[in-house]
């Protein structure tokens, strides 16, 4: 097994920023506003970094597509203590158009690039909430998938992985190579420290473009129109329960 | 007519703080206002060390920040973490176990932590001022001895200059350490000493010639030394996570061997020191006025008065602008003070106290 771990990490509008949709609707305001990498994806190379340090694997590289920005996360990436870093380089409509199917078309080819032993994902990116690149690249690669990761851990060539689903927590053994997913409880993220976001300066990052993996990044979605969500209308006071059942009648509701 | 104009140019940037208020965070200080953003100018590097600072400040101080001021803990453990990141010798050399950073770096850091609470982070600059004092006046034994301990924040440092009776008149001090075989026996007493009594490492600015600051010396006195002991805790309004004391000196014997620099070189030490001191105390300063515009600009946003939400409000847009003003001007001197100690430049320490003067004189106004 090659011991390499394979890590996507998301340049997202920071979580505590509040959103503002474009006045022509078509789209989220960006420009100047604070990005940061995706919470779930800092969860991931907190993960990763954990197994090389218990020395499961040998190498953890990052990898971002998106413009020259995306580098930013990468090198957070590196400070956190992933190894390499590379740089999948997508920019305008091509970016607005990035969706979970093209990136895991690039995951995959890097996959295959990279002869990864392990590709970790965030489960799902705050800015769209898709939720599939993880389970894309796996199908794409016809590798075992453990998405919602709870707990993971690396048993010779297999990895069990503890999911946290609708029912309560799951747990499977699947093998290596595989796409594991992670969720909000797997770990808390460390920060970095000043000397290693001196070290990650050091670090590489390797540029290149979608067409140097042969993957063809055409959108099959089209969005149309993107708006807040409908203004909480304020609600009506009513003195009784008899009140209160005329009123869902004339709603409809009952 | 002309009176108007400068009037709507702070109406125009009291606007374009507010303008983005829906880009702005709830409380948590996060996304912030771009006029005031203290990233601006950075290098990647930096903003990347600004980062680790603000998330520390905000997930691990911030919360007891109230606690800590209300119940008078010194936050050990909170500041030992901090250590682990590489904040307990910022710009300490990594030989030695520092983080090897410049002046600027370290006002950055130093901005973001503040944000979390102020007193804690004035405490841990000045930790940092002795540490560094050690390192770049102690001799490679003095450095290997004292520093590393003090980098992780195993042990924490104070520093010891002021007396009851010499505080604007330093070098009148009248501690003073008279050499007998190979230690120095101390008598005399420092005031208000920040962290005094709860610290291990004492840099004490001590009197072993004449008159005036060519008689003064450095020493580095260790807590458990027989003959040192403190005062009663002074009680404070405010800055209560880090205890003040006053540092008594009684016939209190330190080897020579823990005299930093030569005799004599103690007050040009002590001075070199206190440059970078002002630097990181004003970038104190700048974190606390920055997090209160944050938070001037969020209830103006959400406070209504006579039907409308403050922002509305002409006098506290201007208000608003000014005290944004302020705090970037602030900013910027302070940030020019560290880059021009860092090289060493002929006017770097008139401008760390300017820039001292002018941001702590400033930022309280915000």
């Amino acid at each position: 097994m090659s011991g390499r771990v394979l890590v996507g990490v998301k340049r997202v509008i920071d979580y505590a920023v509040k959103i503002r949709v474009k006045p022509d609707n078509s789209g989220i305001v960006t420009d100047g506003v604070k990005h940061s990498m995706n919470p779930f994806c800092e969860i991931a190379i907190e993960e990763a970094v954990k197994l090389k340090e218990k020395k499961l694997i040998k190498e953890v590289v990052a990898v971002s597509c998106g413009p020259q920005q995306s580098q930013e996360t990468i090198r957070t990436a590196l400070a956190m203590g992933a190894d390499r870093g590379i740089h999948v380089e997508v920019t305008g409509k091509d970016y607005e158009a990035l969706g979970p199917l093209q990136v895991s078309k690039i995951m995959a080819a890097l996959a295959k690039k990279e002869d990864a032993q392990l590709i970790i994902l965030g489960k799902q990116a705050i800015d769209d909430d898709c939720n599939q690149t993880g389970q894309m690249t796996a199908a794409l690669l016809d590798w075992p998938q453990g998405t919602f990761a709870s707990e993971v851990a690396l048993e010779g060539d297999k990895v069990k992985v503890v999911r946290e689903i609708d029912g309560g927590l799951e747990t499977i053994k699947i093998n290596t190579p595989a796409v594991v997913t992670a969720d909000l409880r797997l770990n808390t993220p460390r920060y970095a420290t000043l000397p290693n976001i001196m070290k990650a300066k050091k670090k590489k990052i390797a540029n290149m473009k979608p067409a140097d993996l042969g993957v063809d990044l055409t959108s099959r979605l089209e969005v149309l129109r993107v708006d807040e969500p409908p203004q909480r209308q304020a609600g009506v006071k009513v003195e009784t329960v008899e009140d209160l059942v005329g009123k869902l009648k004339e709603a409809g509701t009952i | 007519m002309a009176a108007l104009r400068p009037l709507s140019r702070i109406g125009r940037l009291a606007s374009g703080i507010c303008r983005n208020h829906r880009l702005i965070c709830d409380t948590r200080r996060r996304g912030v206002a771009s006029c005031v953003d203290p990233a601006h100018g950075l290098t990647d590097e930096q903003k990347e060390f600004q980062k680790v600072a603000f998330d520390f400040a905000a997930n691990e101080m911030a919360p007891h920040m109230a606690e800590w001021d209300e119940k008078e803990m010194f936050p050990v453990e909170t500041m030992r973490k901090a250590a682990q990141l590489g904040f307990g010798g910022i710009y300490v050399q990594p030989d030695v176990g520092g983080s090897g950073l410049s002046r600027l770096d370290t006002s950055v850091i130093f901005e973001a932590l503040s944000t979390g609470c102020v007193s804690t982070t004035a405490y841990i600059s000045i930790h940092n001022m002795c540490a560094w004092m050690i390192d770049t006046f102690g001799n490679t034994e003095q450095r290997e001895r004292f520093c590393p301990d003090l980098c992780s924040m195993e042990k924490f440092a104070s520093y010891c200059l002021t007396e009851p009776g010499s505080g604007s008149d330093a070098a009148s001090l009248l501690t003073t350490a008279q050499l007998k075989g190979d230690h120095y026996i101390l008598n005399g007493s420092k005031a208000f000493i920040s962290g005094g009594g709860d610290t291990d490492v004492y840099v004490v600015m001590c009197r072993t010639g004449g008159k005036g600051p060519k008689g003064i010396s450095c020493l580095v006195v260790e807590k458990g030394t027989p003959g040192l002991s403190f005062g009663k805790k002074e009680k404070k309004v405010g800055w209560n996570s880090q205890p003040t004391r006053a540092v008594i000196l009684e016939d209190c014997a330190v080897p020579v061997t823990n005299r930093l620099g030569e005799e004599g070189q103690g007050f040009n030490i002590a001075m070199k020191g206190l440059n970078g001191g002002r630097i990181n105390i004003a970038s104190c300063s700048l974190g606390a006025a920055h997090a209160c515009v944050q938070l001037a600009r969020d209830h103006l946003l959400v406070r209504k008065q006579f039907g409308e939400t403050l922002s509305n409000n002409q006098f506290l847009q201007f208000k608003l602008a000014e005290m944004a003003t302020k705090l970037v001007a602030s900013r910027l001197i302070v940030r020019e003070a560290a880059t021009a100690l860092q090289e060493n430049r002929s006017d770097a320490s008139s401008l760390c106290a300017m820039a001292k003067l002018f941001a702590t004189d400033e930022c309280f106004n915000c």
